[in-house]
């Protein structure tokens, strides 16, 4: 077993983990962030994507102890104080799921992919997301509800793509009320 | 799918890491960014007795430039490669192929370094940096390091230079400013492995290819450079005509695979194609 100390939606964790461990098992079987979901468990679909450190992985394709001293935004950290992430919002108000199963992923890849260009083509979009699976096929509402977050966030003049509320103030408030 | 139970650890300089490889032989397993390790270990195809995460050794990380080469960090990120100005300025090639590799998520923990001794030969990084005549610094047990030349570097299907006990810090490219890019990858579907794929970069004086370099992926066991039509692309001029003569025997003396994405044949017929495609768009043709 390894120790690792992990800030995980701005609560710092400190655990004992085999090192086999994926970081999408230890977030939902110990920390029970279970809306962080497993899709095709192969690197391939998406469905398990968070933030380590601001940037989107695929957290079945990184072990736990590779996130120790890191800090993890999972789908369960975007909201802040009761409201919807503005990308969460678009997505229920473009109806951008069917099965919603790769939601999670797609609203955490859809965070990223807004942080580095706030104004993507249809094109980008889809190139931004092609590491996320729907198969469903609900790609075209997904693709709308990108373009209404990134409009939002102009409207704003906050980016929208801001998607690790975790790293911001409320991290550092909630370091040292280890689970 | 969980890997078998391994035990772990976290380096944190370059001579720690090469201690942990010295004491534990080939039990061990060297995880750079994890991308194909991982799957690798999920899959039990592999089952190392210690992995040996090389994550927390700054001194692998980032990309500089030191007179005429860029230096490359084994353990920088595809992310870090394409973000770099010097990069898509100096050896523009190697950001051309990087945007191609998988999809986001993976460039953010893929290294250049895990990349390149992984040596996939569907792997998009090998031709690139063989056809930009990249050197590879190498640190050994004893604290010593070589540098292998380009050529040398690829031995076989998932073998490189880099031995026992050794790892690889450093990718040395050297600079080509100016010269123009282009790297041609054939999927089926988003986000795969290349059929074929061909690596090029060009000087032009006035619509004459003046120098070219080719490399071509998963044609054979290893990145493979095509120095004879690199020659007889020279004094061509950049037409559509002129370069589909000049690459036409690119395939020559290649040994590609056969599987389901198509035999060989096939394979040699694509890159032909493929060349004439990269080497038009990197002279801007």
């Amino acid at each position: 077993m390894t120790r690792i100390t992990v800030t995980v939606d701005g609560t710092k964790y400190s655990d004992e983990v085999e090192p086999r461990k994926l970081l999408v098992s230890y977030l939902r079987e110990d920390l029970g962030k279970t809306g962080t979901v497993i899709g095709c468990d192969t690197s391939n679909c998406g469905a398990c994507t968070v933030h380590l450190d601001g940037t989107s992985v695929k957290s079945c394709n990184v072990l736990a102890v590779q996130a120790d001293g890191h800090e993890v935004t999972t789908i369960e950290g975007l909201a802040q104080n009761g409201e919807l992430h503005p990308v969460q919002t678009a997505f229920h108000e473009c109806h951008a799921l069917q099965c919603g199963y790769c939601t999670p992923g797609m609203i955490m890849q859809t965070c990223d992919l807004l942080k580095n260009n706030p104004d993507p083509s249809e094109q980008e979009i889809r190139e931004g997301l092609e590491g996320n699976l729907c198969r469903c096929t609900g790609y075209h509402n997904i693709v709308k509800a990108v373009q209404q977050a990134a409009r939002q966030g102009h409207e704003s003049g906050t980016a929208a793509a801001d998607g690790s509320p975790a790293e911001t103030a409320d991290a550092e408030q909630s370091v040292g009320a280890t689970a | 799918m969980i890997p078998a139970s391994f035990d772990y650890l976290a380096p944190t300089t370059v001579a720690e890491a090469l201690a942990a490889l010295a004491e534990h032989g080939d039990e061990a397993k060297v995880l750079a960014g994890g991308q194909s390790l991982l799957p690798i270990l999920r899959m039990r195809l592999n089952a190392p007795g210690i992995v040996i995460d090389l994550g927390k050794i700054a001194e692998l990380q980032g990309i500089s430039e030191d007179g005429d080469e860029l230096v490359i960090g084994a353990m920088t990120t595809y992310a870090a490669v394409l973000a770099s100005g010097a990069v898509s300025t100096h050896a523009a090639l190697l950001s051309k192929a990087i945007a191609t590799v998988a999809d986001p998520q993976i460039r953010h923990r893929g290294t250049i370094g895990g990349a390149l001794v992984h040596a996939d030969p569907a792997g998009d990084v090998g031709a690139p940096a063989l056809a930009l005549g990249a050197r590879y610094v190498i640190a050994g047990a004893d604290g010593a390091t070589r540098t292998v030349e380009a050529d040398d570097f690829f031995e076989d299907l998932f073998t490189t230079a880099v031995g026992e006990g050794e790892l690889l810090t450093q990718i040395r490219v050297p600079k080509h400013t100016g010269w123009g890019a282009h790297y041609e990858k054939f999927v089926r579907v988003s986000h795969q492995w290349s059929i074929v794929g061909i690596a090029a970069t060009v000087r032009s004086e006035g619509g004459t290819i003046a120098e070219a370099r080719v490399g071509l992926t998963n044609m054979g066991s290893t990145p493979l450079r095509a120095k004879a039509v690199e020659q007889a692309l020279v004094g061509q001029p950049a037409t559509d005509e002129a370069v589909r003569s000049a690459v036409a025997s690119v395939a020559e003396g290649t040994n590609p695979p056969s599987d389901l994405n198509g035999d060989a044949v096939y394979r040699k017929h694509l890159a032909s194609v493929l060349t004439r495609r990269a080497v038009l768009a990197a002279a801007g043709a």
